[in-house]
């Protein structure tokens, strides 16, 4: 099937600084795509290029197999939902959604029809009427949706839209950006710093640092095999140690971190050999907890400790856990189910980990 | 606490209040009575609208009037023609120090006194001067041309003085239309001059209103350069006020056409108000 959108090695260079190097993507129809990446990686830089406000200096665009560098923003058959949205604050809802239309000529009752199906569909009917500023932060960004949306565009691009909202309405926008990208079965294009909101919404995510893609794939392969150390750190938390590669087996690794410990790992097809010196990450919640050792006999991995910090968050709730042997400060989820719920500061508690879920990477590759 | 935080706020107040009753009110007030008195006999005077008669009698005066109005509008329309470009360049292409310095460079004419400045147009535009020369040199034309004393170097002189009193208010309307909202236009399919008859210009309305307002009160109220750069035909009316009060000595007559340019340039204001749909709070906030 053709790509909605297809970049072939996308470069921005401005004056000296590479912002996006050599980025190569294709985007089926119908998809969530996310750039996932920290402020300042390129990722702004990509999606104003596929709207057209910039210039690449080398590489192609396509948007259903053709090239779009030579046509101009508005005839482009993508549409961006910006940052802080920008709706039109001196037209009604209704003109606001009405605009593109409007400047394609259609008739007006036909506009009056498009429009009104539009705020159906978004779950707002009957506010055409209103100003911008009467609208509440959630159903200005519904508008914003639905003014690109009335124009049909083959790709929506959004920039970060949820940024300004807060925390719960945030969460509650995710679920509905996504039922609407279904209702409008159009190909979603998303950048965000906020892994969450990518990891939740998207069929496909690329992870971006430094103007480069350092991996792509879905949700779950970012999360449980990350390819590079910068995508481990980025995605997800992390321990993370730096240790010399002692012993090698098959993709089992015997490790000795720098603050001493023995632990095993799994470079999963990545290049280390006894010797090479590794970065290792081992996620928070893929660390069991037990009070008695023999919970965590089954592990490869074993620390006993005691508990130094207690940082309550809710579910994600986490302690800290100090390694009798070496000192070594390891931050660990704890279940919710109550178990836990009385766990307090100095208790000696047992930790354990399978080799697996250790991710071992090549020193200094991020 | 109240007590001594309402002493505050009147003493906070005084200097304004004073300034508006010493300089404002009771003057227009005194100078009501006088429009409205008329003079019978030697020191003998009797309340009666004779001046204001006088005034709609006469076609000179009339049409002085009307002709001080229709120029301060098209003086106000040209000024907006040149400056709405420019602001536009200043508040939303320029960038960083570009940016300061253009706007600096809109503020150094002002630095030096307008009868200074309309010299500086004399040394120009007179027969002897620098255009007429430059001309000459060239082989354009035979002899020395004047292009002083008519309309157009009226005309060029009043939107030159009132220039700054734009672009200051255009700027910073632009300037607060986020570049978003224009991207968005494009993005949405708008080309330029929609973007800017939709977007850019509704937004920039009170800023466009504001400076038309004190470009025209400015331009109105001007006696420096009409008196100057105009010629014998080019006649305006604070210079009419002038001869009554000076001159003339008829303070009487000359009151009563101060008055009718207070009315004349509350109108216009108010009309325009109206016609754009904007407040003046919005415009002066």
């Amino acid at each position: 099937m053709l790509p909605d959108l297809e970049c072939a090695n996308l470069t921005k260079t401005f004056d000296a600084t590479a912002a996006v190097r050599d980025v190569s993507f294709a985007v089926p129809p119908g998809a969530f795509f996310s750039i996932l990446g920290p402020s300042g990686c390129g990722k702004t830089t990509i999606m104003r290029m596929i709207a057209g406000f910039l210039e690449p200096s080398g590489g192609d665009i396509l948007i259903r197999g053709k090239s779009v560098l030579n046509v101009p923003p508005n005839r482009r058959p993508v549409n961006m939902v910006f940052q802080h949205l920008a709706l039109f604050p001196m037209m009604t809802i209704a003109e606001n959604i009405g605009y593109g239309l409007r400047r394609a000529g259609m008739p007006k009752p036909e506009i009056e029809r498009k429009v009104g199906e539009a705020l159906e569909r978004i779950g707002l009917p009957g506010i055409g009427n209103r100003k911008v500023d009467e609208l509440s932060g959630g159903q200005k960004q519904r508008v914003a949706i639905a003014r690109c949306m009335v124009l049909e565009p083959d790709v929506l691009l959004l920039d970060e839209p949820l940024g300004a909202l807060d925390l719960k309405l945030r969460e509650h926008m995710k679920i509905e950006l996504k039922k609407l990208q279904s209702a409008f079965n159009t190909t979603f294009v998303y950048i965000t710093h906020d892994q969450s909101e990518a990891l939740v919404m998207s069929d496909q995510i690329a992870v971006m640092n430094h103007g480069r893609f350092e991996q792509l794939g879905t949700a779950r392969e970012l999360y449980y095999r990350p390819e590079t150390a910068f995508v481990a750190g980025f995605v997800g938390e992390a321990n993370r140690w730096r240790g010399k590669v002692e012993r090698v087996n098959g993709d089992a690794l015997e490790l000795r971190t720098e603050t001493g410990i023995v632990m095993k790992g799994a470079r999963h097809g990545r290049a280390l050999n006894p010797g090479d010196s590794a970065e290792i990450f081992v996620r928070p919640e893929a660390i069991r907890v037990a009070r008695d050792e023999r919970e965590v006999a089954h592990f490869e991995n074993r620390i006993c400790g005691t508990v130094t910090s207690l940082l309550f968050n809710g579910a994600a709730s986490r302690i800290l856990v100090r390694d009798d042997g070496n000192g070594a400060e390891i931050e660990v989820a704890i279940p919710q189910s109550g178990d836990y719920a009385t766990l307090s500061r100095g208790a000696s508690i047992h930790i354990g980990w399978s080799g697996d879920q250790a991710n071992c990477f090549p020193a200094g590759s991020a | 606490m109240r007590a001594q935080s309402r002493l505050g706020l009147f003493l906070l107040l005084t200097p304004l209040l004073l300034w508006l009753t010493l300089l404002i009110v009771i003057p227009h007030i005194d100078m009501l009575l006088v429009s409205l008195r008329e003079r019978v006999g030697v020191g003998e005077y009797r309340t009666s609208l004779a001046n204001y008669l006088t005034f709609l009698t006469e076609p000179l005066y009339l049409w002085t009037f009307l002709r001080t109005a229709l120029m301060s509008v098209l003086a106000t329309a040209l000024t907006l023609l040149i400056a709405f470009p420019v602001s536009y360049y200043i508040a939303k292409i320029a960038k960083g120090r570009v940016q300061s310095a253009l706007f600096l460079l809109c503020l150094v004419p002002f630095w030096v006194s307008e009868l200074v400045r309309t010299f500086g147009w004399m040394i120009l535009l007179r027969e002897t001067g620098v255009f007429s020369g430059l001309l000459q040199w060239a082989g354009l034309v035979d002899g020395p041309v004047e292009m002083l004393y008519n309309d157009v170097a009226m005309m060029v002189g009043l939107v030159y003085t009132s220039m700054l009193f734009m672009v200051v208010p255009l700027v910073t309307t632009l300037e607060s239309l986020d570049d978003s909202v224009i991207e968005a236009g494009y993005d949405l399919g708008g080309s330029g001059p929609s973007i800017l008859r939709e977007i850019v210009i509704p937004h920039a309305m009170p800023g466009i209103v504001s400076g038309c307002i004190v470009v025209f009160m400015l331009s109105l109220g001007n006696y420096l350069t009409p008196t100057m750069l105009g010629g014998k035909e080019s006649l305006w009316f604070t210079e009419l006020i002038y001869s009554q009060f000076i001159v003339r000595f008829n303070w009487e007559l000359g009151a009563a056409f101060g008055f009718m340019l207070l009315l004349l340039s509350s109108v216009i204001v108010w009309a325009v108000l109206r016609l754009t749909g904007q407040t003046l709070e919005k415009t002066m906030g």
